[in-house]
């Protein structure tokens, strides 16, 4: 068992655990480089709320010793709303998954983004629903089997960094469980910023992606990543039980890092809460 | 202090959450209930709170709990669809114990139906449009007067008890303007209820019920450091499944909305020797008061029952009145809701004859009293 370093454990709320993930789940990985950054920053919690939705992504939270908030499927953005208006003293941090974030919750996404509320959202994107049990999500990549596309997706997936950067957002960066680096590194850029700052961290489903996918591992999924490779096994559409899928398609090889920055008045701002207009 | 004043249904609602502390509201447009959010959107920002119009109806309410556990007294206002729209997180405030109000001005449904008609057909869906076993409470003001005062009763009730409460009324009663008494809410209104420990490191009882089986939930950002879920939970607020800390949990979430009985107790008119009795909440209640002077003058001894309290049922309340009668009326604008509850306390051993009206007109008293002789001719009272 690898034990947490001393500085994240104080962090954890350990009485909680064993934790719900998958072994070789991308979501540990991403979680852990989360702890380090608020490790550095924070003697505790107790300035802070973390606000998440529904899905294997957003249930971390719960392993965080601060105000936590386990919301409903979609809408973890709604709920740190309310409380970032009502308390605009704390910094609140939002934990969703791409079917929490861009299908269920899609529009409460673009419309935060567009308040330019000064919330920080993390959008874990493993290109499926894992919770439920493996089934196509807004982000699958086309051709890719799931247990609702078993011809292999039909569908295009969202960007979730340009689409939330049209929607107004003033902070948009890219990072993947392979790097966690540079996952700290923007993560700790977009709790500095102020105004909506959106991180969306490419990780990997084991159990269903990549199980379903016949991907590997979670180091196979993990190193795909860091190759570049495709994240679509080559000889898939040749699997006897399922029909060729017209055209094979990859996980596209997506720009990582800060992708936008920009300042404009936050939504306590233009509301007077902050700032010492009132 | 008190002033008189010529308001509008939903402006009252507005004036009476503001006396009440409301100082969050989220909301999104419907008729016909779009005035409450017109009139907070100009007061809350004057009074240091904040009103947000949000994307939908479901973001509406999660912005009222996420503002709520930041410790606002928070409330959002809507109608017939919208309402339906917001029962998930109906559903999780329930669960999560986050104090709330929530407004809805009953329009003539199902779909988009009658947006602009009177209609009392959401009774059920306030009772039961969330799924699962859910104890409700929800209060059903007669006039622009009591639109105020439950208004603030709903905010007392939802901060003591740490549950939604539903504030149900109609158009005409959103619409109409009528004389009232602004007066400030009653003394001893308390607050949440909140932990009596300090907080510290090993706080693990954010769930811990005082003695009304109420959480002690702490507001977010005071030092506490806990988990709020829409999953079961133990006291800790940590989440489990363990069928017996369910079934506790269900039974007190249930067991504490009794309170809001003793709070607000039915209205009792010329029920003393009434073997007519009338039972009727809401707009047409007031019509109901009437047909009993009318019934009254023409020699039948009727009387009414005014629930303002809905859900939980005041079955006790019913009992005594149904106890004596040899008719019971239940009227209401819808095709049977609340009537069904009080066919289920009267049993068969009373005559009912239920005046149910649907369409978008409400029930006016020459067809309440018609109905009532008729029923009286066809030998249901002998
Ligand atoms: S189901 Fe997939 S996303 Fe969920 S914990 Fe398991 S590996 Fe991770």
């Amino acid at each position: 068992m690898i034990e947490a370093a001393p500085t994240e454990k104080r962090l954890l709320r350990l009485d909680m655990m064993p934790h719900m993930l998958c072994p070789g789940c991308g979501h540990g990985i991403v979680f852990d480089a989360m702890l380090r950054v608020l490790a550095r920053r924070y003697e505790t919690l107790d300035g802070v709320a973390f606000v998440a939705g529904i899905g294997c992504s957003s249930r971390v939270v719960g392993y965080v010793d601060s105000a936590t908030m386990h919301t409903t499927h979609g809408r973890p953005l709604t709920f740190a709303t309310g409380l970032k208006l009502a308390r605009p003293d704390l910094k609140v941090i939002v934990v969703t998954g791409d079917g929490d974030g861009l299908s269920i919750g899609g529009n409460h996404l673009i419309h935060a983004a567009r308040r330019n509320i000064d919330l920080t959202c993390v959008l874990f994107n493993n290109e499926i629903y894992g919770m439920t049990g493996g089934q196509l999500a807004p982000t699958t990549v086309p051709g890719a089997f799931t247990s609702t596309s078993p011809e292999g997706n039909h569908e295009e997936p969202f960007d979730a960094a340009r689409l939330v950067e049209a929607a107004g957002a003033t902070f948009v960066a890219r990072a993947q469980s392979f790097r966690t680096r540079l996952f700290e590194e923007v993560f700790a850029e977009a709790l500095d910023h102020p105004g909506f700052s959106f991180v969306e961290v490419l990780t990997d489903c084991t159990e269903y992606f990549g199980r379903t996918n016949h991907l590997g591992t979670g180091a196979d999924l993990l190193f795909a990543q860091g190759r570049e490779e495709p994240a679509v096994d080559a000889d898939l559409a040749t699997r006897p039980t399922l029909r060729p899928v017209p055209e094979k398609r990859t996980r596209p090889t997506l720009a990582t890092g800060v992708l936008h920055r920009s300042r404009r008045s936050t939504l306590e701002e233009a509301m007077g809460l902050v700032g010492g207009a009132r | 202090m008190s002033t008189l004043q010529l308001v509008q249904g939903n402006e009252a609602c507005a004036l009476g959450a503001l006396a009440a502390g409301c100082r969050f509201f989220a909301g999104y447009p419907i008729s016909p209930s779009s005035e409450i959010a017109e009139a907070l959107a100009r007061a809350l920002p004057r009074r240091g709170g904040v009103f947000i119009q949000m994307e939908d109806e479901m973001a509406s309410l999660g912005a009222v709990l996420g503002a709520a556990m930041g410790g606002a007294r928070a409330m959002t206002a809507t109608s017939g669809p919208g309402f339906t729209l917001m029962q998930e997180h109906l559903g999780y405030a329930s669960l999560a114990e986050i104090p709330c109000v929530v407004v809805d001005v009953m329009r003539g449904g199902p779909s988009t139906g009658l947006p602009t008609s009177p209609s009392q057909g959401d009774v059920m869906q306030a009772r039961w449009g969330s799924h699962g076993d859910r104890a409700t409470v929800v209060v059903a003001p007669a006039s622009v007067q009591e639109v105020h005062d439950l208004t603030g009763t709903a905010f007392a009730l939802a901060e003591r008890l740490r549950t939604p409460v539903v504030v149900l009324f109609d158009e005409v009663i959103g619409h109409m303007r009528e004389g009232v008494t602004l007066a400030a809410p009653p003394a001893g209104s308390a607050g949440r209820p909140v932990p009596g420990e300090p907080p510290g490191p090993s706080f693990r009882s954010a769930y811990r019920p005082n003695a009304e089986g109420v959480a002690m939930v702490p507001d977010f950002g005071r030092g506490y450091r806990f988990h709020v879920t829409g999953l079961m939970h133990d006291e800790r607020g940590y989440p489990t499944s363990d069928p017996a800390t369910v079934a506790a949990l269900l039974e007190r979430l249930e067991r504490k909305t009794d309170a809001a009985l003793d709070a607000l107790p039915p209205e009792r008119y010329r029920l003393e020797d009434a073997t007519v009795v009338l039972i009727a909440y809401g707009i047409t209640a007031r019509m109901a008061r009437a047909a009993v002077d009318v019934l009254r003058e023409r020699g039948i001894p009727a009387g009414l029952l005014r629930p303002r309290l809905l859900w939980p049922v005041p079955v006790a309340a019913l009992e005594e009145a149904i106890a004596p009668a040899e008719l019971v009326v239940a009227a209401e604008m819808n095709r049977g809701q609340w009537s069904l509850e009080v066919e289920r306390v009267a049993g068969r051993q009373v005559p009912l004859a239920p005046y149910l009206k649907a369409g978008g007109s409400i029930i006016s008293v020459e067809e309440l009293v018609e109905h009532v002789l008729a029923a009286t001719r066809e030998g249901v009272l002998a």
